[in-house]
């Protein structure tokens, strides 16, 4: 408990160094998760639009074959 | 140019990178191994700056802030390289992998240009007393910020998609200047911002239980980068052929 507690007051220091590590934190997982999750729309969309369309279907499949 | 040739020519150098369809095997390839090696670099690097790695003589435990502030002042002058680059390479052979590349880049390089310049403020104020000065390496970096916010700006700015790419790409070559004077703006100009203690000529100036903990998270970092990028450039592909579909986009910026 003693350890822990001068561990989180990190020498006195403790109010500038963990809004560092966290303000990292939020700010990286933020843009990963947004990214990610842009991905997956992105992905659907044109997933359901093949669904959709035969005609478009079959085209993408020939792309997706072709690359 | 003839199928075999274009084929014959893009095998002997890096321009087969920027074909979309061996871009996104490549990348497919790469994603877990990047992902599995951010994981293992960010938990042994976090364990060492938080923990294993020692306070130091003069700034106590706000050293540990330089683990993150470091490696975030590095990646936002490399992405900004890879930027630039990506954007010469659209501007005069016409890769588009180079602009659709760039443009997803862009959010990831302010994101560490900013977080460069807030830990280094959370920094400042317990070291040098304040949060903020213009100093030339904190002037010349937030100069940086604006260049990334200006670039994403103007890639949006036009309805013509085409447009925007050429003025955003033309804006980050112009800015490339900024990164010579960011690299020596500690050494022209003597203010308050200490000069470069691992990038220089000889030894690093800092000792191995620091430049453990530093190298880690700078490579957690790198690939952290690559991994953004790899979503962001698919997410990009996507995007273009759902607008070649006539179809709006419904899923943001």
């Amino acid at each position: 408990m003693e350890a822990l507690l001068a561990f989180l007051d990190m020498g006195g220091y403790a109010a500038f160094v963990w809004p560092c590590f966290g303000l990292a934190a939020a700010v990286m997982i933020y843009l990963f998760v947004a990214s990610r999750r842009e991905l997956k729309a992105r992905e659907a969309r044109l997933e359901a639009l093949r669904a959709a369309s035969p005609r478009r279907r079959s085209g993408a499949a020939q792309r997706e074959a072709a690359s | 140019m003839s199928r075999a040739a274009t084929t014959a020519s893009e095998s002997r150098s890096l321009h087969r990178f920027a074909n979309p369809a061996r871009f996104l095997r490549a990348a497919d390839a790469v994603y877990p191994w990047a992902l599995a090696g951010l994981v293992v670099s960010l938990g042994i690097g976090l364990f060492l700056a938080l923990f294993a790695s020692p306070p130091d003589y003069q700034q106590g435990d706000t050293v540990r802030i330089m683990y993150v502030h470091v490696p975030s002042a590095w990646m936002a002058l490399f992405v900004y390289a890879s930027m630039a680059a990506g954007s010469a390479s659209y501007l005069i052979w016409r890769h588009p992998l180079g602009v659709i590349t760039a443009k997803a880049a862009a959010p990831v390089g302010a994101a560490f240009t900013f977080l460069a310049l807030a830990t280094g403020s959370l920094w400042g104020k317990p070291m040098w007393g304040t949060w903020w000065v213009w100093d030339a390496r904190l002037t010349s970096v937030l100069i940086l910020f604006f260049l990334y916010l200006g670039y994403i700006a103007l890639m949006n700015a036009f309805e013509n998609a085409e447009r925007g790419q050429k003025a955003a790409s033309l804006l980050c070559l112009v800015g490339v200047i900024n990164l010579p004077i960011i690299k020596f703006s500690v050494d022209w100009w003597n203010t308050l911002h200490q000069p470069a203690s691992v990038s220089r000529i000889g030894t690093p100036a800092i000792h191995e239980s620091m430049l453990w903990p530093l190298g880690l998270m700078a490579l957690a970092f790198t690939l952290y980068f690559i991994v953004v990028l790899i979503l962001r450039t698919k997410s990009e592909m996507l995007n273009a052929r759902l607008r070649a579909l006539g179809v709006a986009d419904l899923g943001g910026r």
